[in-house]
């Protein structure tokens, strides 16, 4: 299977999270899902927060918060960048849990200070985190 | 006797000798968080390097994108500095140097705007405090630059930029080039210039991408992360430069107290010859006059 791998980095500005081959992976695009398999066309695009997964060469699938930013594809190469990203296996599921709700009262009261923006992605990370750690 | 003066000068050496042994250990443990700093530095690179070839290839196929950060003002009314000092001093002319490039920026500007000063790090903010400049103070953030604290700096001063509190913002950092030198600097921050692309190499392919969304919008939502990882970069040489700076300024507190404890091991033993002599002195003058009693 060898000959089907792409590289995939994942990079954001403190470490580079992953760099190996990988099978195929499918990102959060911020116009829906974008899946990649080896020689995909040169590609710069946006992504949204969401979940970014992946199958390795051993053909297991694994997955990955990230907390948008924007992909680029060249020559068998994806790069991730995001300003922060988790591998689900390193995901808290107790504060990702704790978070959400915390996002989710927010939203609900509806204080007059309320940033509606801010809250929103903070309700969006939160769940993101959740589905990538699969506890959702 | 050989006494009060000897003594003075043994309590002396034993106080430099002290103040010798924590220079000595605070110029160790710089080095070692030099070297923290550096790797934290180098481990920030491809994420900045990608950012900022991505972006100024995207700049160069967006011809007429419109972004807030990017609108230059024609009323600019007050100016901002982001400076980033140390939390701590006994780093030699690190904070003063920073504080004077600021001083010097302001003074050169003729246009006799407002100014603001956003301090990342103590040292900073007391100088500017007493001067009734901060707008906005960020300080404690400790020897661990994280992304986070970057990216909390960015949108205050994005935030700032956009309800036209401030029409200009500049970064001033020191800039690490080796241990003995760090080099205060000055870059703006906004209104947000686009990374130009590096066409000096050669190899660079006219590559044809697809965009997804459009480029414009790519490039839209990759500039308050490009404000974001300036001011991370900013925080990362800072750091470098801090602990390199007190290295070199420990190191020489050290060499210094060495050639202290020299000169009054000199002036030590001289006293105690002279006392000795004295002595002597004194016992043949009474022989002596006992011989001509």
């Amino acid at each position: 299977m060898a000959e089907s791998t792409f590289m995939l980095e994942i990079v954001t500005p403190e470490q580079i999270l992953f760099r190996d081959e990988v099978q195929f992976m499918v990102a959060p695009g911020a116009e829906g899902e974008l899946g990649i398999m080896k020689n995909h066309a040169p590609l710069v695009a946006a992504l949204d927060i969401g979940v970014l997964r992946y199958e390795n060469t051993g053909g297991t699938q694994k997955r990955m918060a990230v907390s948008g930013g924007f992909m680029e594809v060249i020559d068998n190469v994806a790069r991730v960048l995001a300003e922060t990203a988790e591998r689900g296996e390193d995901i808290d599921v107790l504060r990702a849990k704790a978070a959400k709700e915390r996002a989710e009262r927010r939203l609900q009261a509806r204080e007059d200070n309320l940033n509606l923006a801010r809250a929103e992605m903070a309700l969006k990370r939160a769940i993101s985190r959740l589905k990538a750690a699969e506890a959702l | 006797m050989a006494g009060a003066g000897v003594r003075e000068f043994k309590r002396r050496i034993r106080s430099v000798q002290n103040t010798q042994q924590i220079t000595r250990a605070m110029e160790m443990v710089a080095a070692a968080k030099l070297r923290r700093a550096q790797e934290s530095a180098e481990a920030s690179r491809p994420y900045t390097d990608t950012l900022q070839g991505t972006l100024a290839r995207l700049a160069a196929v967006s011809f007429d994108v419109r972004h807030p950060l990017l609108d230059k003002r024609e009323d600019v009314r007050k100016v901002g500095y982001v400076v980033v000092t140390a939390d701590r001093g006994l780093c030699g002319a690190y904070n003063t140097n920073l504080i004077r490039t600021v001083d010097e920026a302001i003074e050169r500007d003729d246009r006799g705007l407002e100014n603001g000063i956003i301090t990342v790090g103590r040292k900073a903010r007391d100088f500017y405090r007493k001067r009734n400049m901060v707008d906005a103070e960020f300080i404690g953030l400790g020897d661990d630059v994280s992304y986070a604290d970057a990216r909390e700096i960015a949108q205050y001063i994005m935030n700032a930029y956009e309800n036209e509190e401030l029409d200009e913002v500049y970064l001033v950092y020191a800039r690490f080039i080796n241990v003995l030198r760090q080099e205060p600097i000055i870059v703006q921050l906004l209104p947000l210039e686009t990374p130009e692309e590096d066409t000096s190499d050669e190899s660079t392919r006219v590559i044809d991408y697809l965009y997804e969304p459009s480029a414009d919008e790519i490039l839209l939502t990759l500039l308050p992360k490009y404000v974001g990882s300036q001011i991370y970069h900013a925080m990362l040489e800072g750091k470098a430069s801090e602990h390199g700076a007190r290295m070199t300024a420990m190191g020489n507190a050290t060499e210094n107290a060495n050639e202290i404890i020299e000169n009054l091991e000199l002036a030590m033993n001289k006293a105690r010859q002279a006392a000795i002599t004295d002595e002597i002195l004194d016992i043949v003058g009474g022989a002596e006059a006992l011989k001509n009693a």
